[in-house]
């Protein structure tokens, strides 16, 4: 195949209220990795939409090998050989059906022609070789449903490649992967390039951006910024460019004093993941559950709010144990639960930002015989969407209409409302932008200073040095180490989270 | 960046006001309400006796079943559920009711009483195996539904109970239906209570903590459990009082007949889908409101009176009542997409 070039220009696209591309730019050959980045609501996925033809009234001209083309449906895009893998694997794949009816749905489905009936022997044959083609090591007999999350993801890039693939577009795929399944994935993209396939690759974690791209766009608030080689470039000018503004230090600092032990957690398991957890926080006080995906976090956090069958063990609030059996139960405690999947488990994206916002702790909106107070839920709502700097047009806007990290702020808003004692934070900034990721840690420590407990899990190990007072680091559902974050380096909290031992 | 977007922000939003008036929003808020305009208009033009009080009061009478049922259904559908079994509840506790006064001769409070405790069991019944079975709840209603039919069948050996009914021993029955039980049935008496069921239910579930609280377990059941909201609860309450509504229907139905005929609130089961689900879109809510019901189950009340004005036989009325819930489920889901 020879090399062919794809152009993007003067793309201008509207939605109500927001101008979401301005005259938008991009450029790129096959046979790249082409990092595409920018805080969120600057416009990725959404010119990857356009590329992608799932959004048909944009303005401007896409060219291909010198060629205007036309992309108005996604039907046209895949024709123009332009696939691309949406970060929600799970819309994308029919549960109930094999691997290989996954990835060769397509076939299944418009190469059918005149036949009525399906070889599955062939179906398989063809899939197996493509999941071969990519050292993708799932049976293409398996049903999807009893896939990870990582393996869903390739046998997308599979159904992808699949058939005429000249550009593959992957929003954001390394977010929800653990490292080795990013390594894996790196591994498949780098094969892809050598098959003379152009990648467009979106991330927000910037490091692996220099480790697999060639080249980098950046784009901001719906506008093009810069395209360079990416040895032209460093962590610290993409940031610049992205923020439109030079990085100040990421983590901000705050006097705080570390009172009094507040939560306790004694060798707490549950029949699933967690196995013999322990530990402590004080008023005050940050401290990081560090772990890598997959190592437990997530089902400890869950397990403190009473979402864990046959739960073990003893937590103490203020020297009192308590008996957490369901989340109503925890939150009577006074214990929050910010969880991992926002969108899922956060917020109520058909309802407006006040009456999210109040959802935690709609007892104190309540006048006499449980009626609402609707000016005090408006009064505070716009409080909170000031402070945590929400772009939202009114506080009357529905959830669905605000972009991701936008919802995920009024996720964690929702709790600051509620006013706990303890406050559990499950990978506060996945899918954040530099930007809001500084916002959310400037919250998270002005909570610590007025004397709340904070609980912070998180596979940035980066975020964990950053934030925290002190830190356990947890590996297949257990502590397996408790450290000074002062006297502590990622490296070290690597080595522990990898499974390392004290010799 | 939070500047910057701010006046991206503040320089765009004119241009939304300045944008085209979207048909189909407008359509979407409004449709309902100018389709009754619309239909009370062309009935008085064809007969001008539609608009006489007489009338109006006729199909306010007409609907009110219909509407109270579908208020209970409206509940049920505020936290995403959906009780299939409203209908024949209201059969059970048209039966039951019927049955204290014709076979036991109980006094007025007693037999209503007995009818609605008869309807919180089924409630209760239905929300523990959604609940804690964790059956879905259409299934299962559904298959509530056919049960509690069986049950008001045999309770009544499939017959019409009525006063001075033959008893199975060949003796006629004694018991009386008091005179204050036949007026719940008669007007104004019965759209008073409609009218209340419905002010009441709307102000639950708009201005109470517990109704908004349901809206947002309907909105994301995972996100308001994280919330700490008692999700069980609130849904065991919703099928309680869904059951409870589609009781009192039942109880009014019985006051109107004045007897208990087999599967009588059967019928009343899809008038009330249609009412709750036309209801779903009006002044734009986009969600199961009291209010909203109640302007649908007045579509179907006025389409069905003025059907029959213009001497459209029976048999065809309801291919004219699917035809307009068509319509009016259009209007909505074309407007989600």
């Amino acid at each position: 195949m020879p090399q062919s070039i794809l152009k993007m220009k003067n793309i201008t696209i509207d939605f109500p209220g927001v101008r979401a591309l301005d005259d938008a730019q991009f450029l790129m050959h096959t046979g790249q990795v082409h990092a595409l980045i920018g805080a969120n609501g600057a416009g990725k996925s959404t010119l990857m939409k356009v590329l992608s033809g799932a959004y048909t009234h944009y303005t401007g001209d896409i060219i291909l090998n010198d060629k205007k083309i036309e992309i108005r449906s996604p039907q046209d895009a895949k024709e123009l050989g332009i696939q691309i893998v949406y970060q929600e694997v799970d819309t994308a794949l029919i549960p109930y059906l094999t691997v290989g009816e996954n990835i060769m749905l397509n076939k299944m489905v418009n190469g059918m022609g005149k036949r009525q009936f399906i070889q599955y022997s062939q179906i398989h044959k063809e899939a197996s070789s493509l999941l071969e083609r990519l050292n993708i090591h799932v049976s293409s007999r398996r049903l999807v449903r009893t896939l990870t999350l990582a393996e869903k993801q390739m046998v997308l890039i599979a159904r992808a490649i699949s058939r005429d693939c000249r550009y593959l577009i992957l929003d954001e795929p390394t977010a929800p992967l653990s490292n080795t399944e990013t390594d894996q994935l790196f591994e498949i993209v780098r094969q892809l390039r050598s098959s003379n396939v152009g990648v467009i690759f979106i991330s927000h974690r910037l490091q692996e951006l220099f480790e697999i791209c060639d080249e980098i766009t950046v784009m901001r608030n719906g506008n093009f910024i810069s395209h360079n080689q990416i040895n032209e470039v460093t962590i610290d000018s993409v940031v610049e460019k992205m923020l439109g503004k030079q990085m100040e230090e990421q983590f901000p600092t705050m006097e705080r004093e570390v009172k009094e032990k507040v939560f306790e957690v004694k060798h707490l398991r549950d029949d699933e993941k967690v196995e013999d957890v322990s530990f402590h926080v004080c008023a005050g006080e940050v401290i990081g559950l560090a772990g890598l995906v997959g190592a437990g976090k997530t089902e400890i956090c869950k397990a403190l709010f009473g979402e864990s069958s046959h739960l073990e063990g003893i937590v103490k609030m203020h020297g009192k144990t308590l008996n957490i059996r369901n989340s109503n139960q925890a939150v009577n405690y006074g214990i929050a639960l910010v969880p991992e999947e926002r969108r899922k488990e956060g917020v109520l994206v058909e309802e407006k930002v006040s009456t999210n916002l109040t959802s935690a702790h709609l007892s104190s909106f309540v006048r006499r015989f449980s009626f609402l107070n609707f000016k005090k839920e408006r009064t505070v709502s716009a409080e909170m969407v000031e402070k945590l700097g929400v772009k939202t047009p009114s506080i009357e806007t529905k959830l669905s209409n605000l972009s991701g990290g936008n919802q995920q702020k009024i996720a964690i808003g929702k709790w600051l409302i509620a006013d706990a004692d303890v406050y559990i934070f499950d990978e506060p900034t996945k899918g954040v932008d530099v930007g809001s990721k500084k916002d959310i840690f400037t919250l998270i420590l002005e909570l610590a200073k007025r004397g709340k407990s904070i609980i912070y899990a998180s596979s940035e190990l980066t975020e964990i040095v950053g934030i925290t007072d002190r830190s356990y680091v947890i590996y297949d559902g257990k502590v397996v180490k408790e450290l000074q974050t002062n006297k502590t380096t990622e490296e070290q909290l690597l080595f522990y989270s990898t499974g390392g031992r004290d010799s | 960046m939070s500047a910057s977007s701010n006046t991206s922000n503040s320089s765009s939003s004119p241009k939304q006001n300045k944008q085209s008036f979207d048909f189909f929003q407008f359509l979407y808020k409004y449709g309902t309400i100018i389709t009754i305009i619309l239909l009370i208009v062309i009935f008085s033009i064809a007969n001008p006796a539609f608009l006489q009080w007489s009338n109006i009061e006729n199909i306010l009478r007409s609907i009110s079943i219909v509407t109270i049922i579908a208020i209970g259904l409206t509940i049920s559908l505020s936290v995403n559920g959906f009780d299939l079994s409203i209908g024949s509840v209201a059969s059970l506790a048209n039966a039951v009711v019927i049955s204290m006064f014709v076979w036991y001769g109980q006094s007025t409070l007693i037999a209503i009483l007995v009818a609605l405790v008869a309807a919180i069991l089924v409630g209760l019944l239905n929300s523990f195996l959604i609940v804690k079975m964790r059956i879905p709840d259409m299934l299962l209603t559904l298959a509530t539904m056919f049960v509690i039919q069986g049950v008001a069948l045999t309770y009544t050996r499939s017959a019409t109970i009525s006063e001075n009914m033959i008893m199975p021993d060949g003796s006629y029955s004694e018991g009386m239906i008091t005179d204050v039980f036949s007026l719940l049935g008669k007007a104004p008496y019965i759209i008073i209570l409609m009218l209340v069921i419905v002010f009441i239910v709307h102000i639950f579930l708009t201005y109470t903590k517990h109704g908004r609280y349901m809206y947002v377990i309907g909105g994301n059941e995972e996100a308001a459990r994280l919330s700490g909201i008692p999700v069980n609860k609130y849904k065991v309450l919703a099928y309680v009082l869904s059951a409870l509504l589609a009781a009192i229907g039942g109880i009014v139905l019985a006051s109107r007949v004045m007897q208990a005929e087999i599967n009588a609130g059967e019928n009343y089961l899809m008038d009330a889908v249609a009412a709750a689900f036309i209801g779903l879109s009006v002044l734009g809510a986009g969600k199961p409101n009291a209010l909203g019901t109640f302007v649908g189950a007045v579509l179907i009340g006025i389409l069905a009176n003025g059907l029959v004005m213009m001497s459209v036989p029976y048999y065809a009325m309801d291919i004219v009542k699917g035809g307009v819930f068509a319509l009016a489920l259009a209007v909505t889901y074309y407007k989600l997409k």
